[in-house]
């Protein structure tokens, strides 16, 4: 089957910066989701934002439906963006308050001539119910409504001129948890029922787990891993998406992993580090993570990943916790004891037989991979006090 | 707590021990940053009264002249709240405003100066950020220079407010892991406050839950999270999103 959105080798610069960096996804047609996953800084929404031709690509492609998206004008355009709509995290930047909610739909309807403003009454109230609002909310302003109701009305919105691909752009992340729970039903029910494809850009792996038949895993503006969701949160290939898997707060007692945190701030896209752009970070970063940079290649079934160790990822290497007891300047790099990599320490009951490729984890790559002695992590509290952070680097 | 005749708080009673950590849990609305204004001082800046009793220590601190509360407030109980760029003020660099905070507290300038250096790096952050101003630090570190502040002042409890609920999951479990070190090594007492209660389960050791203003249920973490009593606490646990472990 055909992408419905093709993203290839897309660049993003921000002057100097690049937001993003030779990224390359696809979404295939609803019902199907794409969660773009990373913290601040990682591109994620910056990607969202160049679909939509918000933000103009300085290099690399974007396909909807096999046409080139960079090529359209005028009408072409126009119906582009009815097809592609966006929803963003804080719903009241995009409602206007002086305006009540129905005309405020129905703006959306006569802007793209799908029903004359005045006649819109009807179909407003059934996009309100079809999100679960009442209809009468429409006499309301947004004032008058809950965050979760307003995200509501927004998402009515982009749905009113019949999109076929959302970016929803953290849609939950300004909510309590209650209003996010039910909003992500809505999108679960609305996906099914309108055959919607999306792009969900969030930060918390759990929020995509349900909605997303695959995940991009993004850092610094780079793909650090890619594949369908239930195989790459089961056993992650890359030790960052460990790491944000690790991160996620969990209220079984018996549900949480041995948390890895990861100490300093994503570094600053300005000067990004040599070599693997993680690897400052990186609690099982080899000497070689350092000097070259590792290329997205293929790990298991659908699954891509860019990491030199990614197959002693994929095999359930322990990664060391790193606990924020150590004070800087009191530790040397050498001292870091849990950083050291055993060979034997590797996990392979782990990996459930037939997720990895055949061949693609030889016994022996596990071994000659981890050599104790290189194992140097970069003294991490270090790291993260000397990182600096610019007020210009571009917010993901 | 009251808001003229409108009664948003009502709170039976909540205790927090020393070096222990509590969680308020609940949605916006429930009460819970109104509580810690009360705590706080505070509530008549939003125009609220407080009747009824808050001790710290013993010390009965409602009704307590504006005077004495300026000197509780920081060196005995400070506060983090969910935006860290709100708490400093933009035009001054972040070590000015920790090293007048300290001073205001009678400290002297080379006294208050090894204190928040000591600090900073107590929450893992070189001292050499206390020369940026407030928009040039993330949101994570910002949030870890506010608590800093509090771990200079040697405040005994600190109330926290939604504290990691603006920032990224991974800078979130750093933000958790220093609250734990703080209660573990200084003895810090913490009331957490969040909608979230897997954040509380995380880092807590007792949780009250609020519902419009008052407490519905308050238990030991564990006890809460496995066998919730109250609907409303069974609602709040089903509405977290989870990893799903499929087979």
């Amino acid at each position: 089957m055909a992408a419905l959105l093709e993203i290839a080798g897309l660049e993003v610069r921000f002057g100097p910066v690049r937001a993003v960096d030779g990224v390359s996804l696809d979404v295939a047609p609803g019902p199907f989701g794409l969660g773009l996953v990373g913290e601040s800084g990682s591109g994620k929404s910056t990607i969202g934002r160049a679909v939509l031709r918000l933000v103009p690509a300085a290099a690399g492609r974007i396909r909807f439906d096999g046409t080139d998206v960079a090529g359209l004008s005028g009408r072409e355009l126009r119906d582009y963006r009815r097809a592609v709509q966006i929803v963003f995290q804080d719903p009241d930047n995009t409602l206007d308050p002086r305006m009540r909610v129905g005309p405020a739909i129905a703006e959306a309807l006569a802007a793209h001539g799908i029903v004359p403003r005045r006649e819109a009454g009807p179909r407003v109230r059934e996009l309100l119910e079809e999100v679960g609002l009442d209809p009468d909310f429409a006499s309301r302003y947004p004032h008058q409504l809950s965050g979760g109701q307003r995200q509501r009305v927004a998402i009515a919105r982009a749905l009113s001129v019949q999109p076929r691909l959302l970016v929803l752009d953290e849609p939950t992340s300004a909510l309590d948890v209650r209003a996010q729970a039910r909003i992500l039903e809505l999108i679960g029910r609305l996906r099914g029922e309108r055959r919607l494809a999306y792009l969900l850009i969030t930060h918390n792996l759990a929020v995509v787990s349900e909605l997303c038949e695959q995940i991009a895993v993004l850092y610094l503006g780079r793909v650090a891993e890619s594949g369908p969701t239930a195989e790459l949160l089961a056993a992650p290939a890359h030790p960052y998406t460990r790491a944000l898997r690790s991160a996620v707060p969990e209220i079984a007692a018996s549900a949480r992993a041995a948390r890895i945190v990861l100490h300093g701030e994503p570094p600053d896209a300005t000067s990004p580090p040599s070599g693997c752009v993680f690897h400052p970070r990186c609690p099982l970063a080899i000497d070689r993570c350092a000097v070259e940079v590792p290329s997205l290649r293929p790990i298991a079934p659908g699954r891509l990943v860019a990491c030199h160790r990614a197959a002693e990822v994929l095999a359930g290497i322990e990664m060391p916790e790193r606990s924020g007891a150590v004070a800087p300047g009191a530790v040397e790099p050498g001292t870091v004891a849990p950083g050291t990599v055993e060979p034997g320490t590797v996990a392979p009951g782990a990996v459930e037989p037939g997720a990895v490729e055949p061949g693609a984890v030889a016994s022996g790559t596990v071994a000659s991979d981890a050599e104790p002695s290189d194992a140097e992590p970069s003294d991490a509290a270090q790291a993260g006090a000397a990182q600096p952070a610019p007020p210009s680097a571009p917010q993901g | 707590m009251r808001f003229g005749a409108r009664a948003v708080v009502d709170l039976d009673h909540l205790g927090v021990d020393d070096g222990e950590i509590v969680g308020l849990a609940g949605e916006s609305g429930s009460g819970k940053s109104m509580t810690t204004l009360a705590v706080l001082g505070l509530a008549n800046t939003v125009g609220a009264t407080v009747a009824g009793s808050i001790k710290l220590d013993g010390t009965e601190l409602v009704g307590l002249p504006e005077k004495v509360l300026i000197g509780l407030r920081g060196s005995r109980i400070a506060a983090i709240f969910q935006s860290p760029s709100m708490a400093f003020n933009p035009v001054f660099r972040v070590g000015d405003v920790a090293l007048r905070a300290l001073r205001r507290h009678g400290l002297t300038g080379s006294e208050a100066t090894d204190r928040v250096d000591q600090a900073m790096r107590g929450v893992l952050l070189s001292p050499d950020l206390l020369r940026r101003y407030p928009s040039q630090l993330s949101g994570g570190q910002l949030q870890r220079v506010a608590i800093a502040l509090a771990v200079a002042l040697r405040a005994e409890v600190l109330l926290a407010d939604e504290p990691t609920s603006a920032l990224d999951v991974t800078v979130q479990a750093e933000v958790l892991e220093l609250l734990r070190e703080l209660r573990s090594r200084d003895g810090m007492s913490v009331l957490f406050i969040s909608h979230d209660l897997a954040v509380i389960a995380e880092l807590c050791d007792r949780v009250a839950v609020m519902q419009s203003g008052s407490i519905v249920e308050q238990g030991p973490a564990g006890q809460i999270m496995s066998a919730p009593e109250h609907p409303y606490t069974a609602d709040l646990l089903a509405s977290v999103p989870v990893i799903e472990r499929r087979a």
